[in-house]
């Protein structure tokens, strides 16, 4: 039983880190219909300004999360407006591919200037390095602070949608992107908007894990980029809660396969999960299914 | 005037190139190509083991050279490529004519180039590719290639037997990374040999590179019956690892090969869970030996910072390449070759050892101990 739950805590931190990224790849896909493969890199990236807050400017941990978030927000409304934007009318095609590329171009320029090799984050002190012992369980501040940022980010993203004006705007283009334009809603700065969000959620991510982990490298976004496309493909792409779930689950599934079957598994049936909602609910967890109109 | 211009001309080309053949005849230096891993992902191999092999060079240099003659060094980098790493070979022996190639660092790229050397008769040396079928196949041994440190088998019993005579422990937990040889290796003959020895092994995990949560598999060992845990794996992996299991409460003794050996392990786990660590070196920087202090004090002097295995591994392997060509009774591949071969009880920064009739070398392992992330003790393990 303590076992059990100790594997719960660990599924959930890691679930809490997918969620994040899914989070943007959802939103992204209920706007403009793409695939944003260069979200996993945004990620990557917030890792990277928190290691340069952290490690250069000797920031504290809530400074560092902030800024990072900001710089990743830029990074991710510039990649919109330079890749993305020239070929809003294009073939999905065709942005898919500019998305696949946008990624390898990140990928690669944070190697040539970071170089290929690992980076810590500085030791832990005080606070952050505290743990709490309780009957048996070991959980640590990181993974506290993990959790709550997560929550604390997803009440305030729900909020955004639902409750302001550029949300209802978010929700109107994602419905009918023509009928929304019709209604006076700024399309273009709305899906901005939507990168926005997104990126500052995947930044997050980023120094949450190089908090964790205390392990960062420029490829560390392609693999959790791609988990999380799966919670966001399971929880049915472009429904929010659905990428919430779709994360927590992906994660909790991760660690009981590596806890109760086999370590060398946990890729391949996280893998299996995608194949098998493709196949059985395309829409996913929370999707209607609609009746494409012929 | 035409006819002029074009006979200037061929006479311009005629000398431009009949200059070339003019040059000083290469018979007062000796030739060593050096085709390392000097960028590309593990460009701190290639480096680092430069480094080691420069500063050996200046000293054979300046102490006369080897028998009067010089020694030249032409480097290039093979950008950890085992493509590159061939057709530098091919470059080093049939344009700059080298009378024997020192690396390239990793086993891919070092095996990349075998074909080349013994196809020109042409000894190529490396100081640190642990694979297991580096100088010897099925088909048998290689015959123009040669190696200076232990490998990967080697290392597996050594820790195998460390951990059950030494620490006396029996019932092992096994992490590997499954995503290479060098891992596995090291895994199948940890297994063997502990189990041989009447240890048993209690569970085998296993990562691929590049994983980072290993929370998970550290939670299901944890409730087992375990005296130690043996990580065949990278610094990169087992930092992440030992950091993990210490948060966990798991405190047995951890042991690790080579691969650990990186001040980045410190930083990756964090010095205070950096206790009880052992692994296996082919160096160790507490080593009393006069050559030892003698090198860290030159090297010190050179670049400013202390020198790890593969600094040694590579002023090892200069020093041995120059030792093979001083006894060499002419200057040809095929004699150096023949010089290699025979080469016993030669005493190195990384211990002394003698070549065996696989091109592999005979020498002691140094198992270091980590107390609160420093090096507190190193001994000599031979089987």
């Amino acid at each position: 039983m303590e076992q059990f739950m100790q594997q719960v805590v660990n599924g959930i931190s890691l679930g809490s880190i997918y969620a994040l990224i899914a989070l943007g790849y959802t939103m992204v896909y209920g706007i403009i219909k793409l695939i944003n493969f260069a979200h996993g890199d945004v990620y990557m990236f917030g890792a990277y300004i928190g290691y340069f807050c952290m490690t250069t400017l000797k920031l504290d941990v809530l400074p560092s999360l902030l800024i990072a978030m900001v710089c990743s927000t830029i990074l991710g409304v510039a990649i919109e407006k330079i890749a993305y934007k020239p070929l809003r009318n294009a073939t999905r095609i065709a942005v898919l591919i500019t998305a696949i590329g946008v990624s390898l171009l990140i990928e690669y320029g944070t190697m040539f200037f970071m170089k290929a090799g690992v980076r810590t984050y500085p030791p832990m002190t005080g606070l952050m390095a505290q743990k709490f012992h309780i009957k048996g369980l070991v959980i640590t501040m990181q993974q506290v602070l993990i959790v709550i940022i997560t929550i604390i980010l997803m009440v305030l993203l729900q909020f955004i949608v639902k409750k302001t004006r550029v949300g209802k705007a978010m929700r109107a283009v994602s419905l009918d992107r023509d009928a929304a334009e019709l209604m006076g809603i700024n399309v273009d700065t709305t899906i901005s908007f939507t990168f926005a969000i997104g990126s500052a959620l995947a930044g997050a991510a980023g120094i949450l894990v190089g908090l964790y982990y205390n392990s960062i490298n420029p490829l560390m976004g392609v693999m959790p980029g791609l988990k999380a496309f799966i919670a966001a493909v399971f929880g049915g792409i472009g429904i929010i809660p659905g990428a919430m779930v779709g994360g927590y689950v992906i994660g909790v599934v991760e660690v009981f396969v590596s806890g109760y079957l086999n370590s060398m598994y946990r890729d391949a049936i996280v893998f299996a999960i995608l194949i098998l909602i493709l196949i059985v609910k395309p829409s996913g967890l929370f999707g209607r299914n609609v009746r494409e109109k012929v | 005037m035409k006819k002029f211009f074009s006979l200037i001309l061929v006479v311009l080309i005629a000398v431009t190139f009949l200059s070339g053949c003019s040059g000083k005849p290469a018979e007062d230096v000796i030739k060593i190509g050096i085709n390392y891993e000097l960028t590309g992902n593990v460009a701190s191999y290639g480096q680092s083991s430069v480094e080691g092999i420069e500063l050996a060079i200046e000293e054979i240099n300046k102490a006369g050279g080897i028998n009067g003659k010089k020694i030249q060094a032409v480097k290039y980098d093979n950008k950890s490529d085992p493509a590159e790493a061939t057709s530098l070979a091919t470059k080093l022996i049939t344009q700059d004519k080298v009378i024997a190639i020192l690396g390239p660092a990793t086993t891919g790229a070092f095996k990349a180039t075998i074909p080349v050397a013994t196809q020109h008769k042409v000894p190529v040396a490396s100081g640190s590719t642990t694979g297991d079928d580096v100088t010897v196949d099925s088909k048998g041994v290689k015959e123009y290639a040669f190696r200076i440190c232990f490998n990967d088998s080697y290392q597996g019993t050594a820790m195998a037997n460390y951990a059950l005579k030494n620490l006396s422990k029996k019932k092992a937990v096994i992490i590997a990374d499954t995503s290479s040889d060098y891992g596995k290796g090291l895994a199948e003959n940890f297994k063997k040999t502990f189990t041989a020895g009447g240890g048993s092994i209690v569970a085998e995990e296993a990562y691929v590179k590049g994983d980072t949560d290993f929370n998970a598999i550290l939670t299901k060992i944890k409730g087992m019956d375990f005296d130690v845990i043996f990580i065949p794996g990278y610094y990169e992996e087992a930092g992440p690892i030992i950091r993990q299991a210490r948060d966990l409460g798991i405190n047995v003794p951890v042991l690790g090969a080579d691969g650990f050996d990186s001040p980045t392990l410190v930083e990756l786990a964090g010095a205070s869970a950096l206790n009880d660590i052992y692994f296996s070196n082919h160096y160790s920087s507490l080593d009393q030996d006069p050559v030892v202090v003698d090198f860290i004090k030159n090297f010190k002097a050179k670049y400013n910072k202390e020198p790890d295995a593969f600094n040694a591994l590579g002023y090892d392997l200069a020093k041995f390449i120059a030792d093979g060509i001083s006894r060499a009774d002419k200057l040809t591949g095929e004699a150096v070759k023949d010089a290699l071969e025979n080469t016993t009880s030669f005493s190195g920064v990384t211990g002394s050892f003698s070549i065996d009739e696989n091109h592999n070398t005979i020498k002691a392992i140094v198992v270091i101990k980590l107390e609160n992330g420093q090096q507190v003790s190193s001994e000599r393990v031979s089987d």
